[in-house]
């Protein structure tokens, strides 16, 4: 083996290992940074031993040994120096007897892990920091790869790592799975982080840079990870699906010369049957254990019914709009009610949902939001009102940022005005 | 990206010997880690190749041989879909598989095609045609 053939068996081994190194590590040090730091001093020794020793038969076991042997290093170094405190008769009556250090590092993966899930998603960090934080501690990306999957420059990554940890160590957050609704809404942090890293990858639809789209990877990783960690909670469950869903329609949603191509003119034939199958079956499992849906579940059962449509006109608008209405319910959103409205004008016909999109547009908080005048104008095309649906139309170019949409809807504002004229002219 | 991981038939595979508890057993326990990790998308195993048959193309025409087959390392017993990083992740994932038969078995790694692995040479003139191509396909079935 040449030395990058074996670092590059290194950096595999670490993607594979990481996260359980250093969930292990901090129970046992109790600080997610120093867990990193020691869980890197193992790469490390990895990176100069195993180019002469090979790669050992068990890696991960040897990544484990070594930083352990660190870790235990420094627990004892901790305790003779309080012992020394002592003598000199300081106080220091704390706890710090260390533990049976092999117990605690190979017992409970999976409560590690999940515990270092939560506590990189702590609610006292912020959320570019959660980002950056999930996906080097769980995702092992590497700084780098985190930067240029969000388009910052390194440094800013590196110091949101340093920054995170510093304050998840002041603010001595717990290393601990919660319980019952607190654990709930710990969790809703984890998915919405999950959800963030996974739709920044969605959204860059035919960027040059592939490690965007790979976001979405990591982000559907980190979702199954968690599927299975926290088996009960139909949410987590439901999140898995509406990304496998979302995932299957990755080939479709870009055109050949770059351009974005919207759900309904996809071609279906392109969508990944396998991951629309296991979307589907983590809905089952979510609808297996019962409850109220909550908002993953909703929009995962709407992606659903889309991904069930052969066709775009086999789909079944109606019970898309009942979904959108329960969801409105959950998690009340103008954002939500103008898609219902959508829903319920191809259920209904143009005049029901217009009747709801008139309603929105005294929303406040959709002022500027191009897709309400699209949505409109859309409706008014359909019921011939040519004029009004121009100038909807126009106004809705008018305010969106993309250029290929602008184009697009001028055009559609055009043969309003054409429709208007009437053939005769 | 994604990888085949081909198991290889041996003997006993093609003799549909079926596998111990024991193998059995640590299979299961390799699958869960390979689910719990993300990693698996898919995965099935193969009944032997006298349960199967080929079909062969020279020309215009087209001979159906009937199973078995004599090559057995050649052989597909099983295979696996996996999403990973690398092709080094994939390794590392199937070395820690628990040795499937008594003799030598071999485990077959095999890239998956994405759209952009064609690079240049696919322009999207082709890429579009090659599109239109497959939706037809489909739409035939």
């Amino acid at each position: 083996m040449t030395d990058s053939t074996t670092h590059r068996a290194i950096h595999a081994v670490w993607r594979i290992e990481s996260a359980r190194l250093i969930a292990g590590l901090t129970r046992m040090v109790r600080d997610v940074g120093l867990a990193e730091e020691l869980a890197q001093d193992a790469l490390v020794a990895a990176l100069e031993q195993w180019p002469k020793s090979g790669v050992p038969n068990n890696p991960g076991a040897w990544l484990t040994a070594t930083a352990k042997h660190r870790a235990i290093d420094l627990l004892r170094r901790g305790k003779r120096l309080q012992r020394k405190h002592e003598e000199l008769g300081h106080e220091a009556e704390q706890e710090t007897a260390v533990p049976d250090l092999d117990e605690v590092i190979d017992n409970d993966v999976g409560d590690d892990l999940l515990r270092l899930m939560l506590i990189s998603c702590h609610p006292v960090l912020s959320t570019e920091a959660r980002v950056a934080l999930t996906l080097r501690l769980l995702g092992g990306l590497t700084t780098e790869e985190i930067a240029r999957a969000f388009l910052v420059a390194e440094p800013t990554v590196a110091q949101r790592i340093v920054r995170a940890k510093r304050t998840l160590a002041e603010a001595h957050v717990p290393f601990e799975v919660p319980r019952g609704d607190e654990l709930v809404a710990r969790l809703s942090s984890v998915l919405e982080v999950i959800y963030l890293v996974f739709n920044e990858g969605y959204s860059a639809t035919a960027g040059d840079d592939w490690i965007r789209p790979a976001l979405c990877e990591d982000a559907l990783r980190l979702g199954r990870i968690l599927a299975e960690l926290v088996p009960k909670e139909p949410e987590v469950h439901g999140l898995v699906a509406l990304m496998e869903i979302q995932a299957s329609r990755l080939r479709a949603r870009v055109g050949p010369t770059g351009e974005p191509v919207l759900l309904l003119d996809q071609n279906r034939a392109l969508w990944d049957r396998l991951l629309i199958r296991r979307g589907l079956a983590a809905l089952e499992r979510a609808g297996a254990l019962g409850g109220e849906q909550g908002p993953y579940v909703l929009q995962a059962e709407i992606a659903a019914c889309h991904a069930r449509a052969t066709t775009a006109a086999e789909t079944d608008w109606a019970r898309i709009a009942k979904l959108y209405e329960t969801l409105a319910q959950r998690m009340p959103s103008p954002v939500v009610e103008l898609n219902r409205a959508v829903a319920v004008g191809m259920a209904f016909g143009p005049a029901a949902g217009l009747e709801l999109v008139d309603v929105l547009t005294a929303e406040r908080s959709l002022a500027g939001y191009h897709l309400l005048p699209s949505v409109r104008g859309d409706l008014l095309t359909k019921l011939g009102r040519f004029d009004e649906a121009r100038a909807e139309l126009e106004r809705a170019a008018s305010l969106t940022r993309n250029a290929r949409e602008r184009h697009l809807l001028l055009e559609r504002a055009e043969a309003c005005a054409r429709a208007s004229r009437g053939p005769s002219q | 990206m994604r990888f085949m991981v081909l198991m290889k038939a041996d003997k006993d595979t093609e003799a549909g010997v079926l596998p111990s508890e024991e193998l059995l057993t640590a299979m299961g326990k390799y699958n869960e880690e390979l689910v719990k990790a993300g990693v698996l998308l898919a995965g099935e195993g193969l009944h032997p190749s006298s349960k199967g048959a080929r079909v062969r193309f020279s020309g215009g025409k087209r001979t159906v041989i009937d199973g078995p087959f004599a090559e057995t390392k050649e052989l597909v017993a099983g295979f696996w879909l996996w999403q990973v990083k690398s092709r080094e992740e994939a390794i590392e994932w199937v070395k820690r598989c628990p040795n499937p038969g008594e003799g030598d078995v071999e485990i077959e790694i095999r890239q998956v095609f994405e759209p952009d692995d064609f690079g240049p040479a696919l322009t999207p003139e082709l890429r579009e045609a090659e599109e239109r191509l497959r939706a037809q396909a489909v739409a035939k079935q």
